[in-house]
């Protein structure tokens, strides 16, 4: 083999192997990064398993938030979509637009008492903006409820 | 009256942007040198009554014209005056109305700053500009005037402005960032210029490099005030999020850093044109997009303004037609700009290749990671949402910048067209074992925990450190002495190496910070300690303070520095009056090498409360290496090159030239 074609046979297997580390790279950082969003409907009809790590979002229930009375920094509130709720527990700061009544997303698993554990509670700029996710989960939560009272 | 005059002024602006859209690229076309003038009086027209509008908002502000309701929704009578003022941009329309005030001022700053530039060139350069403009206003006028009165029912009071924008942040973050976004704008007219001329030479090349620095500069600060914005704003002690926000403001970033080294290649060598030309497209395609994304609520963020599905739409159409305009006129003419010469392995056109590879591999996996919620919602539907975190990001980032930055250090020692590999190794050997040992050491000396992470990123930081001292050290060498060795180098050298060590600060600052940073989020009664390293923070309890819109609990948190008193610090709780918005107000004790960050949770009771005390190590040096890589870019600008005149005759009349030069002096 010449010079030229050594140097062209290197050049296409660098992209060859570069091609291969980016894609094995995005494999890994897809597999460690990406939570999946889902509704307390979904995750009372058993499509989430125990400890995968997840996105949830609705409403924090009126009257659901407990804060005095705990040990350390818990907390206890219950997430829902009007059609199921949730239990959720959460160890740390909240943000300042976590209220009662309010949407929220969290991230976490639940555990095997059907308890969501939130390792992080996202927060919003705006109270008038409520995020997509919540939004559809609550459209979706409310649906479901018209569909049960139907069939009873 | 004053609000109809700013809206009236609007209109002029859109219609001189028109003119200036349409007349100085038909005559650059035809050759109708009286066309081609146009476009000085009309860029300046239209940034007089852009200014004029924007100063009719705020004038608005600061009388309090609740009348006007994007006024009335985002100020207050009680809201400080520089507050009033800065919540011009508080929300979309105003924002908006800055951006295209800030695209107008570049295009007129560019019409007073390229005298020497060829009259064709600089006509369609001032007329993309403007067809950009018009697009804007077009946009602000249709689906988001802010000069909208609310007549019937005008309300007595404002609502006030988000309490979260209530801050210094506010006043500075936007302009900058807008000024970076905004500044491609520049170097895509320009490269808009040279495919329709079909000329792309090293005077090419040296008129755009000042404003890609410029607006790069301009970014970098933006970007940097913005982190450091969230770091003390948002109250959780965190400087990135890798929030849809942040990436879509770095993305333009990343692109600009690799169309500075490109563009640097096709000034010096004459090569990478094409691709130079590809990297200004995307530069301010992609600061489009972050308009588009920030403005659309598409995505879930931090920042997100109000949802207006009508809004995204127009936006969106905007987007395409710009992008796509250009991307197609690309597609026809790449071909006519050819590289001219050659270039060997080991080269520095092959380093800046590298380096400009892996900033686009790195845009590109930010962008997949931005959109895949997007396209895994198109693809899936609506019920199967996802979001891509941190972890992913990490993963594909770290390792590409500590190649980048590898590649950084031996580059440094490359030479144009051809290197020798044994100049190489001979300027490496030394640096690479002296910056690995001490990477390896230095960690060790602090703390007994093995800690690879930290390692690799001093020894990486110091690698670039040490390869721009010994490069000076070189440079200097062959000189009468040291110091006229050191006025012998140009400003632009100079300015890339400064750019350089802000990295390799940039770096320390990062890594330091994530690998040693204590953060404890404590239950804490009043008379409750806790001792973090030689500093122990004791909670004395929390008091009622009034500022001028809102009441906040202001905790004391006094902290003894190896048992004597230090100082306190107050980080407070506040709810502002108008709204009812409670907003954390972070204390942080701001040091070189560590700050001591404490904010207040919520009350558990028994006034006992939930604190957050961090140390954070080395936090400091990220906004300081950010500055430094702005500051490198700036004074490269100011090199003695970008302001010789040009030789050609009859370009510019001598009185012209000398006009110019004392522009530039100034």
């Amino acid at each position: 083999m010449n010079s030229a074609r050594k140097q062209k046979l290197g050049i296409v297997l660098s992209i060859v192997l570069g091609a291969a580390i980016a894609v094995s790279l995005i494999l890994v950082a897809f597999d460690q990064g990406l939570n999946v969003f889902f509704t307390p409907t979904e995750i009372a009809d058993g499509k989430v398993n125990a400890h995968q790590n997840i996105r949830i979002g609705g409403m924090v229930k009126v009257g659901s938030l407990v804060k005095e009375g705990l040990a350390g920094t818990r907390i206890e509130f219950v997430a829902t979509d009007t059609n199921i709720d949730i239990p959720v527990v959460y160890e740390g700061v909240l943000p300042d637009i976590f209220r009662e009544g309010q949407g929220v997303v969290a991230e976490g698993y639940v555990d095997e008492h059907g308890v969501f554990q939130a390792r992080q509670i996202m927060a919003k700029h705006d109270e008038n903006y409520m995020s997509p996710e919540v939004q559809a989960a609550m459209e979706a939560g409310r649906h479901k409820q018209a569909q049960g009272s139907l069939t009873p | 009256m004053i609000p109809e005059l700013g809206h009236f002024a609007l209109i002029l602006a859109l219609c001189l942007g028109s003119l200036q859209a349409v007349l100085p690229l038909v005559g650059a076309q035809t050759g109708n040198v009286q066309w081609m003038q146009l476009c000085r009086p009309l860029s300046a027209g239209l940034w007089v009554f852009m200014v004029l509008g924007f100063g009719c908002l705020a004038y608005a502000f600061l009388h309090d014209d609740f009348s006007v309701a994007y006024v009335a929704h985002n100020s207050n009578s009680l809201l400080p005056v520089y507050y009033k003022f800065a919540a011009v941009w508080g929300a979309h329309e105003g924002s908006l109305l800055l951006w295209v005030l800030i695209l107008a001022t570049w295009g007129y700053a560019v019409s007073l700053l390229s005298r020497e530039l060829p009259l064709d060139i600089l006509a369609r350069v001032m007329s993309v500009m403007a067809l950009i403009t018009v697009g804007f206003l077009i946009f602000l006028l249709a689906t988001s005037n802010p000069f909208e009165r609310l007549l019937l029912n005008t309300p007595a009071e404002g609502v006030d402005l988000n309490p979260l924008l209530q801050d210094f942040g506010l006043i500075v973050h936007p302009p900058f960032l807008y000024m970076g976004y905004v500044g491609f704008s520049v170097a895509f007219a320009f490269a808009i210029a040279a495919l329709l001329t079909g000329r792309l030479d090293a005077a090419w090349a040296r008129w755009t490099r000042p404003w890609t620095n410029a607006a790069w500069a301009f970014l970098t600060i933006g970007i940097a005030l913005g982190s450091w914005w969230a770091y003390y704003e948002l109250g959780w002690g965190s400087w990135w999020f890798w929030d849809p926000t942040e990436n879509v403001s770095f993305m333009p970033w990343l692109v600009g850093t690799a169309l500075i080294h490109s563009l640097a290649v096709t000034e010096k060598r004459g090569v990478f044109k094409s691709w130079t030309i590809l990297l200004a497209i995307a530069a301010f395609s992609l600061s489009l997009l972050g308009a588009f994304i920030v403005r659309s609520g598409l995505i879930t963020s931090v920042h997100a303004f109000a949802v207006d599905p009508k809004r995204g739409m127009v936006l969106l159409t905007l987007l395409l037609l710009i992008i796509g305009g250009s991307l197609f006129l690309y597609a026809l003419r790449a071909p006519v700009v050819k590289g001219t010469s050659t270039y060997g392995g080991y080269s520095r056109e092959i380093f800046l290749l590298i380096n400009n590879i892996l900033l686009v591999v790195s845009t590109a996996m930010i962008l997949l990671g931005t959109l895949f919620p997007l396209i895994h919602e198109a693809i899936y539907g609506e019920a199967n949402r996802v979001s891509v975190g941190p972890p992913y990001f990490n993963t594909l980032f770290l390792p590409l910048m500590a190649l980048l930055a590898f590649m950084l250090g031996v580059s440094t020692f490359s030479r144009w067209k051809r290197t020798a590999l044994d100049h190489l190794t001979k300027n490496l050997w030394k640096l690479l074992l002296a910056s690995v040992a001490l990477g390896i050491v230095l960690p060790l000396l602090v703390s007994a925990r093995f800690a690879p992470g930290a390692m690799l990123a001093i020894a990486l930081a110091l690698w670039i450190l040490f390869g721009v001292a010994q490069d000076l050290w070189q440079k200097t060498a062959n000189k009468a002495s040291r110091l006229s060795g050191l006025r012998s180098l140009s400003l632009s050298y100079y300015g890339m190496q400064v750019a350089h060590a802000g990295l390799a600060v940039i770096i320390l600052g990062i890594c330091l910070t994530s690998h040693y940073s204590i953060e404890e989020d404590r239950r804490m009664a009043p008379g409750d300690s806790l001792s973090i390293g030689s500093y122990e923070f004791v909670f004395k309890g929390v008091e009622e303070r009034k500022g001028p819109n809102y009441v906040a609990n202001s905790g004391n948190i006094d902290v003894l520095r190896n048992g004597v008193p230090y100082l306190t610090l107050h980080p407070e709780k506040r709810r502002y009056l108008a709204r009812g918005d409670v907003q954390t107000e972070v204390a942080i004790e701001v040091g070189f090498f560590r700050d001591l960050f404490t904010a207040l949770g919520d009350p558990r009771g028994d006034g006992a409360w939930v604190v957050r005390i961090h140390v954070k190590p080395f936090v400091f040096w990220i906004w300081l290496g950010a500055f430094l890589m702005a500051a490198g870019g700036v004074t490269a600008i100011l090199d003695r090159r970008y302001r010789k005149k040009l030789v050609h005759a009859g370009v510019m009349p001598t009185s012209d030239a000398q006009d110019m030069q004392g522009v530039l002096d100034h």
